[in-house]
């Protein structure tokens, strides 16, 4: 029960080699045994959205996944946003648009947003608020995340 | 917290699935689906298996095939799946709207439509669609397979008819007429949450008359059922207002709402008069947008 298992984890390109007993959960793995701490821990239990990692492309809730179950896949956390010194464009406009206050729930609006919009960069305004909700945030109040996440996808769509 | 210790099985093959889950069944063993219900409770400690069947690695599960007048919906199918319509006619817009209604949109990437069967929460949109649509469920052990229709597959809250060693490989819905009209309404207090009440409404006409009519209601009860009584309120009538509110207050009078902190029986059954109005409404304008 207690068995370690030997697995490989590829956050932002990077492969970590861990070994995990089956009950890590993917949240814990990337902070603990990777030492990405990026990926922050609220509820964990599927509620708040702040461990949302982006894994195969998708969305996903980190703390309700086991680590075991991403053997092999790849997997993006906020760390790997900034190119070298120079941020993403959706980092860029949550700080212009003071779409943080204690940054907590940051990383995980950020991870969200940036899945969706390559996904899906024209968007509407109605799905893009719909999916913006999946998230908790007990600072801003929303209104400026919203305002960030679209002037970002503005501003990707146009490069 | 963090969910206790456990065996982890990943087997490959739909016949190794079934003879682990035989094996480790009797010992709490269960399967792991997208974990979307089984992870939280685990982390709350309210389930402690000492087995996890982990599907997601079994071959052929993710299959959403169109087979003859059914749509087959295999265990891993998830409910991101729906976001577009998957079927052509009525039947697939019907499950976008209806999949929207699921949690957030991170759940509805892991989440499958057969886990919200198996787990059978009472306020599970999918459990709703099953009984109104009439769904039949594959259920695989090492002992062979059978099918069970929704209407004998929800048992209570959170209980199903299938054992403990059994595997629900899929479920198939049957595609309905194409001139069939849906409209489905829910009410919840904080977006994503799950839903206080829901309706899932469809008819058809036939020389100006409502006829096969069906009326469902989810998260009222201990499991989603079809209202007899709003049907036969609604059977041989013009689609309209007066109909409508017909059938709407006769659901209303024949369910037996449950009652929580937030929400008295009485408050649910207000709820399903007004969902159940609201669903009838959306299935006539798509009556009218066809041109009918
Ligand atoms: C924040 C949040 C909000 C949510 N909101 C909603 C909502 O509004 N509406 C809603 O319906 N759901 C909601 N859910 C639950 C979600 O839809 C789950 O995905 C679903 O209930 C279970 O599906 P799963 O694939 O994740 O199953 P799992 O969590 O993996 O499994 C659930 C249970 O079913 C069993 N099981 C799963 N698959 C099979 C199978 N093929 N054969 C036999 N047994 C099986 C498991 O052993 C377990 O007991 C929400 C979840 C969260 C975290
Ligand atoms: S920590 Fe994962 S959703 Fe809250
Ligand atoms: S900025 Fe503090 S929780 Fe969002």
């Amino acid at each position: 029960m207690n068995a370690k298992h030997d697995i490989t984890l590829a956050i932002n390109g990077e492969a970590y080699a861990i070994s995990v007993e089956a009950r890590r959960t993917l949240a814990d793995a990337i902070r603990e045994e990777c030492g990405q701490t990026g990926t922050h821990l609220g509820c964990e239990h599927g509620v708040c959205g702040t461990c949302t990692v982006i894994v195969d492309g998708a969305p996903v809730r980190s703390c309700l996944m086991f680590a075991v179950q991403c053997d092999g896949a790849s997997i993006r956390t906020v760390e790997g946003l900034a190119d070298g010194g120079e941020p993403h464009p959706l980092q860029r406009a949550f700080m212009e648009h003071h779409a943080l206050q204690c940054g907590f729930c940051t990383p995980g609006f950020l991870m969200l947003a940036v899945a969706v919009l390559e996904r899906d960069p024209d968007i509407g305004d109605e799905d893009l608020l719909d999916i913006l909700s999946s998230n908790l945030c007990r600072c801003t109040g929303y209104a400026n995340i919203v305002k960030a996440v679209r002037a970002a996808a503005a501003e990707m769509r146009q490069c | 917290m963090k969910p206790a210790a456990f065996s982890y099985h990943a087997p490959e093959t739909i016949a190794e699935a079934v003879a682990i889950l035989a094996e480790v069944a009797p010992e709490d063993g269960r399967v792991l689906a997208g974990g979307q219900s089984l992870v939280p409770t685990m982390a709350f400690r309210l389930a402690r298996p000492a087995h996890l069947v982990d599907i997601n690695g079994v071959e052929g599960l993710d299959r959403l095939v169109l087979d003859g007048d059914e749509l087959s919906i295999g265990a891993c199918v998830r409910h991101a799946a729906f976001h577009r319509p998957v079927v052509e006619g009525c039947l697939g817009p019907l499950l976008s709207s209806v999949a929207r209604h699921i949690g957030h949109y991170p759940i509805r990437q892991r989440g499958t439509f057969c886990g919200s069967l198996a787990q059978a929460d009472p306020a599970s949109e999918w459990c709703l669609a099953a009984v109104t649509l009439g769904a039949t469920m594959t259920a695989m052990s090492v002992r062979g397979s059978r099918q069970i229709r929704a209407r004998d597959f929800f048992e209570g809250i959170m209980t199903t008819a299938l054992a403990d060693d059994e595997l629900l490989t899929e479920a198939r819905l049957a595609i309905p007429p194409s001139d069939t009209r849906f409209g489905f309404a829910e009410f919840n207090r904080v977006a994503g949450g799950f839903a206080i009440a829901m309706v899932l409404a469809a008819f058809r006409l036939e020389d100006g008359v409502i006829t096969e009519p069906r009326l469902g209601v989810g998260g009222v009860e201990e499991r989603p059922r079809r209202i007899a009584e709003a049907e036969a309120a609604l059977e041989g009538r013009a689609p309209g207002a007066e109909a409508f509110r017909a059938a709407a207050d006769a659901a209303a009078g024949a369910v037996d709402p449950m009652e929580d902190i937030n929400t008295s029986a009485g408050y649910r059954r207000d709820l399903v008069a007004t969902l159940a109005f609201r669903a009838l409404e959306q299935a006539g304008r798509a009556l009218e947008q066809a041109g009918a």
